[in-house]
């Protein structure tokens, strides 16, 4: 009953505000246009490529290739869906309305997981699609082995980026610092420890660079990667709901 | 009905509400009244569950909030009007309320048309004005048709017509039954809206009693005297001999003097014996707000002192005497609202037709005011008399 109200009331809440649909629009703009871009580039390039390159190319995961900028538009709709209770105190109004916690928390949270995924699932097809027509040749079918996995896997880690940010904004309540945080963490610190000799055993475990390995279908030549696909994402999975349960933890904890 | 007991919230080291026991009832508005910083908001998060009490309770019909059943139909609050989603419409922000405790969407544009926000229902709220929020604020508040209201600061930033609004809507929620818990810095406003006070000084407990008996428990009545403004000689000869004779003299901006601890008859015997004449005698009482003031001067966290500005003012020809300005009341003046004094047991002066007399305060009604009643905290009349008369003899000399 409470659960379905507030469902009801999140659904309201998250379609009333303009940062939704700048958010959500960004993330599946971004991801295409910059998927479209480099598939345009490395079918130009698939000549120079040597021959170990040319066996493990892999056209499903270049067409993503965009998912590193996109991600960064779900992490903002994840934060401030919400910390945007916070920054407007909002959250007292809306706390002193259901005082059960977890029951507000966990609506809000679905409510906006179900929207990430679907604005996921039409980014992942259409970036998908629209990557394979720029391919030509090297392109990929759908049906090959594999593929619709990736494709799926693809508005998954979407959803997963979403709710995790969602989990520290949760924690961190401050809509500047969850952003401040998330924001260089994924686009930077994250690349740099996977890319780094000495830290990318540490690097691959983190949540962007283990959910990333379900949009692979095939692996790199000298990949030693001790998970798979869906075992990486089993590890983005176990970060998101680390996030999750902290947020709930704390406001449950926290005067509002 | 709203029943703290003991209620005790820390943060830290600071503990900003300490063993607050009060009731709330229904059927009357109760103002809810304290400086800032004394504990009023966070009292008020305590009532609804927001902000966990350190220690005690605090109940409405009998439930903690969080485990009030069906909370949000029977409670309604207006915390904070800036606390909305600023790009969200008005009738959004109510519907999303609404769903949320279950209420149905009718119900939002009923309320609008209460508060009178229908025309800009579908206007995005960071347009709105502050008063335009505290109307949106109040119409949350109402959504559920709650028993219980609470609201902080309702009148802050309405224009007059909204404040008449809000205080005949106070009255007849409270004349439907209802209980109405209503904090506010208008001292004027709550006089004339709550009948009941409950008031607070840094998180403690100063006062839990009627309007009227506030007034009366908490107010040094006093005179006002006049003396012919051309002769200002007389009115330093009336002022040493009213001190003289046991009374308290303050002199007013406007050079009248305001005169304690000595009833009307005898000041004006006084000012015959010393050959003054007076041009104006009047009994005075006091305002919610003084009342308010001496109770609360010294729980005030927050005080402001007479600006000096060193090194801001023109400099002044040589030979010119500088004009000093006449003090404004409660600023560098610790004793203006200071309680009448002591040997007159509270009563300042009694009133000539025999008026009954008002009921001296209870003993630990008032542990703050209590304070500058010790003779060390107050200047004996006699220091107060010299330095006014310097005063208006150097405001004089110019003339």
């Amino acid at each position: 009953m409470a659960a379905a109200q507030v469902l009801k009331s999140e659904w309201t809440k998250i379609r009333s505000v303009s940062s939704t649909v700048w958010t959500l629009g960004l993330a599946l703009v971004v991801t295409i246009a910059l998927g479209l871009l480099i598939s345009i580039l490395s079918k130009n390039d698939y000549d120079s490529l040597s021959r170990e390159d040319k066996i493990t190319f892999d056209p499903t995961y270049i067409s993503f290739a965009g998912m590193s900028l996109g991600q960064l538009a779900m992490i903002v709709f994840g934060v401030l869906v919400v910390s945007n209770e916070y920054s407007t105190g909002m959250i007292r109004t809306s706390l002193a309305a259901v005082p059960q916690r977890a029951t507000f928390l966990f609506g809000k949270i679905a409510v906006a997981t179900v929207l990430a995924f679907l604005v996921g699932l039409a980014t992942s097809f259409l970036t998908f699609f629209i990557g394979q027509a720029m391919l030509g040749e090297y392109k990929a079918q759908i049906g090959d082995p594999g593929v619709l996995r990736a494709v799926i896997g693809g508005a998954l880690y979407m959803t997963l980026i979403a709710m995790f940010s969602m989990g520290v904004a949760a924690m961190l309540r401050s809509p500047m610092l969850s952003l401040g945080i998330l924001m260089p963490f994924f686009f930077l610190i994250s690349s740099i420890l996977g890319n780094v000799e000495a830290t990318k055993k540490i690097g691959r475990f983190l949540p962007d660079q283990a959910g990333s390995k379900i949009m692979q279908v095939k692996s790199p030549f000298d990949d030693d990667t001790p998970y798979g696909p869906w075992g990486g994402l089993a590890i983005m999975v176990a970060w998101t709901a680390a996030a999750l349960i902290g947020g709930y933890v704390l406001l449950k904890k926290r005067d509002a | 009905m709203i029943e703290a007991v003991g209620l005790t919230k820390r943060y830290g080291a600071k503990t900003a509400v300490y063993n607050l026991s009060f009731q709330v009832r229904p059927g009357t508005v109760t103002g809810f009244l304290g400086p800032n910083g004394s504990g009023k908001s966070t009292t008020m998060r305590m009532i609804l569950g927001l902000d966990a009490p350190s220690q005690g309770q605090v109940t409405i019909g009998g439930y903690p909030y969080r485990k009030l059943p069906n909370a949000p139909r029977q409670v309604g609050a207006l915390l904070d009007a800036k606390a909305v989603h600023g790009g969200r419409h008005a009738r959004n922000h109510l519907l999303c309320l609404a769903q949320l405790s279950g209420i149905p969407a009718r119900r939002v544009d009923e309320v609008l048309g209460v508060v009178g926000l229908q025309d800009v229902a579908r206007k995005r709220s960071k347009g709105f004005s502050l008063g335009m929020g505290q109307r949106l604020g109040i119409a949350a508040a109402l959504l559920g048709d709650p028993q219980v209201l609470l609201f902080d600061e309702p009148v802050n930033g309405l224009d007059p017509e909204g404040i008449l609004w809000v205080r005949n809507l106070m009255k007849s929620l409270a004349a439907e039954g209802r209980t109405v818990f209503v904090s506010s810095h208008l001292m004027s406003e709550m006089a004339l809206t709550a009948e009941h006070l409950i008031v607070i000084g840094r998180g403690q407990l100063l006062a839990d009693m009627s309007v009227t008996d506030f007034i009366s428990a908490n107010s040094a009545d006093f005179a006002r005297v006049r003396t012919p403004e051309t002769e200002p000689q007389q009115r330093e000869k009336l002022t040493a001999a009213l001190t003289e004779a046991g009374g308290q003299v303050l002199p007013e901006q406007d050079g009248a003097l305001r005169v304690m601890g000595l009833p009307l008859p005898r000041i004006s015997d006084l000012a015959h014996g010393a050959d003054v004449r007076l041009w104006e005698l009047s009994p005075h009482q006091a305002s919610l707000e003084e009342a308010y003031m001496r109770m609360t001067q010294g729980a005030v966290d927050y005080r402001s002192t007479v600006d000096q500005r060193a090194g801001l003012q023109q400099q002044l020809p040589p030979g010119a005497v500088p004009q000093p300005q006449p003090p404004v009341p409660g600023q560098g003046q610790p004793n203006w609202y200071a309680p009448p004094s002591p040997q007159q047991g509270g009563q300042p002066f009694a009133m000539p037709q025999g008026a009954p007399a008002a009921p001296p305060a209870p003993a630990d009604a008032n542990p703050y005011a209590a304070a500058p009643q010790a003779p060390a905290a107050a200047p004996s009349p006699a220091e107060h008399a010299t330095d006014n008369t310097g005063t208006t003899d150097n405001k004089d000399a110019p003339r």
